[in-house]
């Protein structure tokens, strides 16, 4: 539909518009992996298991699709003249400017989607402006239709959808490079998994999986694209399940290894937990506001409003009514939306449900608590796909969708998400403190930024999560990626504790890995805000706690508990690279065999070492910020009170005037001490060794104890499910044994017996019978038999005398 | 001369008739016995001829005499073709060698 207007307009030579340009470059981004996953699938079809091709395929796949993305990013910017970049002061008024030429185009062309855009200069007398809506929108296939309600394959681009494409693509172009090297081992016909213990004392040996591989990487590159273009709700969850699918397919990449099909499992189910909450908020969404589309959609000269345009209407403000019970729905232009002369609204606790709802799907995807356990485990497929799935995009997938969903929520499931990002940042981060698998430890740091992410969400700083969530994707996957790195390098090793010193025999894997630590760690020159990107993610993030826990002191633990787990992050990252990396080898059988990496592996570190260090540069002020802020579709430029269960207000966090800029400096400084006594303490434990660990160790062996066991949380699990699922089992098996299979025994019993009785009874009786027929003819036709002697005269003598016998019963008995 | 009436044409048959059974029952040679099988039939002639010309029935009873006659003919060529097998089966046309249907 959509494609068929584009090619109608270039036909026409009339200029076509900015959002068919970015809806087909975005497309073919994200089209090209599925193509090359459907190449990569069949590749041993049309050659062989040691050729690397299927890796060229799928860098080739998701490196043009790069460029698409980059490209559109650049259409963009030069179709708004980069309005997004400059003052927000200004930005509205340009962006409508654009927006404006847009809508005269859809005039003429008669297409079926548009630069949806209100403008500006009509309202700029009315206090307050409304916002100039900035997403382009339209629909790819319509799948279904039921009257009023539809089902269909939308798109829907904004700033944000462009800036996750260029980093989504860029990320997976990186790693993908990086994985050439890095599964180089799998090109082989005979592949021995040294970690697979065959009964026989051997090792499990099979083909190498090189190309299915790729062909997951493919695919996951395909579905995690689909779920940011995707321009309903719906469709975000075929797609939110197609990144469900390819995660379990590459953790349990070595699905031989009981610990890898176990943990493929446990992701998976994990998932469904939250996924349940997401088809209840599909659910409901569906039932209260008869569509799924994020934006609102033109047919004719009809506007019908999208999902967000629905609930925030014109100004951002939901509409509650007076006793705060219903919320009326608005429709395209900026009224009351109403059904048969009845205003349409939807119960406040409804929709409370559904954000809540939307949002647990977020918490299985993000490994949010209280489904965070599944991340850690998921470590046990390749690094690659660690870098790529469970730290910089799929994971972040749940943060997306909450961001995406911001307009949805209402205040009480803002507090809900605060709090559960807040209590998942500061568990993670102290789990992190104890591990000492490298993977892990960067697991754990995962789950402990998404928590960040969350947080923020739920602080109102909507734009900080994001800037967070695009930093924290570019320096994890570095990160990852430098693990994976001393990991190959060392043989597949991956406990830090046999490490130490690595850095004089890899450099480059040693020092990308230190930009990492110290973007994560937020560290910068104190006294200027110069620092890496993580420094301005975070410094965002804080800023936006503290201006939340100001306004509501009640709250104050939103502001703490990200404090000091930044001082906790600093800590356990600097603890992981004095392990791996300073001091010296505590195991020389490791340290004699590890060796750098070809460069295949090295060249994607040095890239991300240099975005992860400046992707952020300017901070709040810079372009990235900018970029994603730009597509806020409900900003603050004031205080929003909240009148519902939970009193709260949320703060301002646009322009110089706002509450979170006040507080920003102050956040800062705060964030920043706290990171500086982490990496000092970090410092004196590790190389110093001031302060003994162990001694550590053993003084606080309870805590100790408690962090090792993930605060238990798997125990809890298995307490809590796994164990009454196998009491519940065990009884079931006993009442099988116990109950049915006797009855369905003697039942069988019973059949036998009869059966026997009904044989005897056949074969004495009917048979007797019929055999008695036989034999009693038989006896008296051998009997009657004497008669026939043969003898003709003997006849001729019976013949006679028969008839002289007749003649005398005839003459004796009848009368004269 | 005069008529000799009913019976004595009735006395003729049954004499015919018994002359007839009896060499059935006593000849062991086939033809012999295919000639009181001749005996007995006509015996059987001439009591129809008989009660055609003392009773009502008309000339029905000659007409079933005619047939008998007929049949009688056919009767000797089937006889004579068993004969003349059973000979070349068995060299002789004794009928007590002819047991062979016994029970």
């Amino acid at each position: 539909m959509a494609n068929g207007s584009l090619t109608h307009t270039f036909s026409d030579g009339i200029m076509p518009e900015t959002g068919d340009i970015l809806m087909f470059l975005l497309t073919v981004a994200w089209l090209l992996p599925l193509a090359g996953f459907v190449v990569e699938v069949y590749w041993l079809c049309f050659s062989h298991r040691l050729n690397k091709g299927a890796a060229y395929v799928a860098v080739a796949c998701i490196g043009i699709g790069f460029l698409c993305s980059l490209t559109a990013l650049l259409y963009w910017g030069n179709a708004t003249k980069w309005a997004a970049l400059s003052e927000p002061e200004h930005h509205a008024h340009s962006a409508s400017h654009d927006a404006g030429h847009a809508e005269a185009g859809h005039g003429e062309a008669g297409h079926e989607h548009e630069a949806h855009a209100v403008d500006a200069d009509e309202h700029s007398h009315s206090p307050p402006p409304a916002p100039a809506k900035k997403y382009f929108s339209g629909t790819y296939y319509e799948l279904a239709r039921f009257s009023g309600l539809r089902v269909s394959l939308d798109w829907y681009i904004d700033s944000l959808t462009l800036v996750m494409f260029t980093m989504v693509t860029f990320i997976a172009t990186c790693i993908h490079i990086f994985a050439i090297g890095y599964m180089h081992d799998e090109l082989t016909e005979e592949y021995e998994d040294h970690e697979v213990h065959l009964h026989n004392g051997g090792h499990f040996s099979r083909p190498g999986r090189f190309h299915r591989f790729f062909a997951y990487l493919s695919l996951f590159s395909f579905s995690m694209l689909g779920i940011v273009l995707s321009g309903n709700i719906f469709q975000v969850f075929i797609f939110w399940e197609l990144v469900g699918l390819s995660s379990y397919l590459l953790i349990g990449f070595y699905i031989e290894r009981k610990s890898a099909s176990t943990a493929a499992n446990k992701a998976f189910i994990m998932n469904r937990v939250g996924d349940f909450g997401f088809l209840i908020g599909m659910m409901i969404l569906w039932t209260s506001f008869g569509t799924f589309q994020f934006g609102d959609r033109t047919e004719g000269d009809h506007t019908q409003a999208g999902l967000f345009t629905m609930v925030r209407g014109q100004d951002g403000k939901l509409d509650v009514s007076e006793d705060g019970k219903e919320v009326y729905l608005q429709d395209a232009y900026g009224h009351r939306a109403e059904r048969n002369g009845k205003p349409l609204s939807i119960s406040y606790m409804l929709l409370v449900a559904a954000g809540l709802g939307v949002f647990a799907g977020s918490i299985g995807k993000s490994a949010q608590f209280p489904l965070q356990t599944w991340l850690p485990d998921a470590m046990e497929g390749p690094t690659p796909v660690s870098a790529l799935v469970h730290s910089a995009t799929m994971v972040a997938a749940g943060v997306y969708l909450a961001a995406r969903f911001y307009p949805v929520f209402t205040p009480e499931v803002l507090l809900g998400i605060a709090y559960i990002g807040c209590i998942t940042l500061f568990i993670a981060a102290t789990i992190a403190l104890v591990v000492t698998d490298i993977k892990r430890v960067l697991a754990y740091s995962t789950i402990s930024q998404l928590g960040y992410m969350m947080l923020a969400i739920g602080v109102a700083g909507w734009g900080a999560a994001l800037f967070h969530l695009v930093t924290h994707a570019f320096f994890k996957s570095l990160m990852f990626l430098c693990s994976g790195s001393v990991i190959a390098g060392c043989h597949h090793v991956q406990d830090m504790s046999r490490m130490g010193g690595l850095r004089h025999k890899m450099k480059i894997t040693a020092y990308t890995m230190l930009v990492g630590v110290i973007a994560i760690a937020g560290l910068a020159i104190p006294g200027t805000s110069i620092g890496l990107s993580g420094f301005y993610s975070k410094d965002a993030i804080v800023a936006s706690a503290l201006a939340y826990s100001e306004l509501n002191p009640g709250h104050i633990l939103l502001f703490i508990a990200p404090l000091v787990t930044a001082g906790i992050t600093s800590f356990y990252m600097f603890r992981l690279w004095f392990l791996t990396f300073a001091g010296t080898p505590r195991d020389a059988h490791v340290y004699e065999h590890c060796h750098e990496n070809p460069s295949v592996m090295t060249t994607p570190l040095l890239v991300l070492a240099v975005l992860a260090a400046g992707c952020a540069w300017g901070g709040e002020g810079g372009p990235l910020y900018r970029l994603i802020a730009d597509s806020e579709l409900v900003p603050a430029t004031a205080r929003v009170a909240s009148t519902g269960a939970a009193k709260v207000i949320l703060p301002s966090h646009q322009g110089h005037e706002s509450d979170v800029h006040h507080v920003h400096s102050t956040a800062g400084m705060l964030a920043l001490i706290s990171a500086i006594i982490g990496m000092t303490l970090a410092y004196l434990l590790y190389v110093k060794k001031t302060i003994d660990p162990n001694q550590i160790r053993q003084q606080f062996s309870g805590v100790y104890d408690f962090l090792v066991d993930k605060w238990r949380f798997d125990s809890l699990y298995d307490a809590m499910f796994v164990a009454p699922v196998h009491i519940v089992s065990a009884w079931c098996v006993s009442f099988d044994k116990g109950v049915l299979d006797p009855i369905l025994h003697s039942a069988a019993s019973l059949t036998v017996l009869t059966s026997k009785w009904d044989r005897a009874f056949d074969e004495t009786f009917v048979d007797g019978l019929v055999n008695l027929v036989g034999t009693v003819t038989y006896n008296v036709g051998n009997s009657l038999k004497v008669i026939q002697t043969g003898r003709l005269r003997q006849y001729v003598m019976w013949i006679a005398v028969g008839v002289i016998v007749l003649f005398g019963a005839l003459f004796t008995t009848i009368p004269k | 001369m005069g008529d000799v009436g009913l019976n004595a044409y009735l006395m003729v048959g049954a004499v015919l008739f018994v002359c007839g059974v009896v060499c059935m029952a006593t000849k062991r040679n086939g033809i012999g016995v295919l000639m009181g099988v001749e005996l007995v039939l006509n015996g059987a002639n001439v009591n129809f001829v008989a009660f055609s010309r003392y009773t009502s029935l008309g000339l029905d009873g000659q007409t079933i005499a005619l047939f008998v006659i007929v049949l009688a003919a056919a009767e000797a060529a089937v006889a004579l073709a068993i004969a003349l097998n059973f000979y070349n089966n068995h060299l002789t046309i004794d009928v007590d060698r002819g047991n062979e249907l016994q029970g």
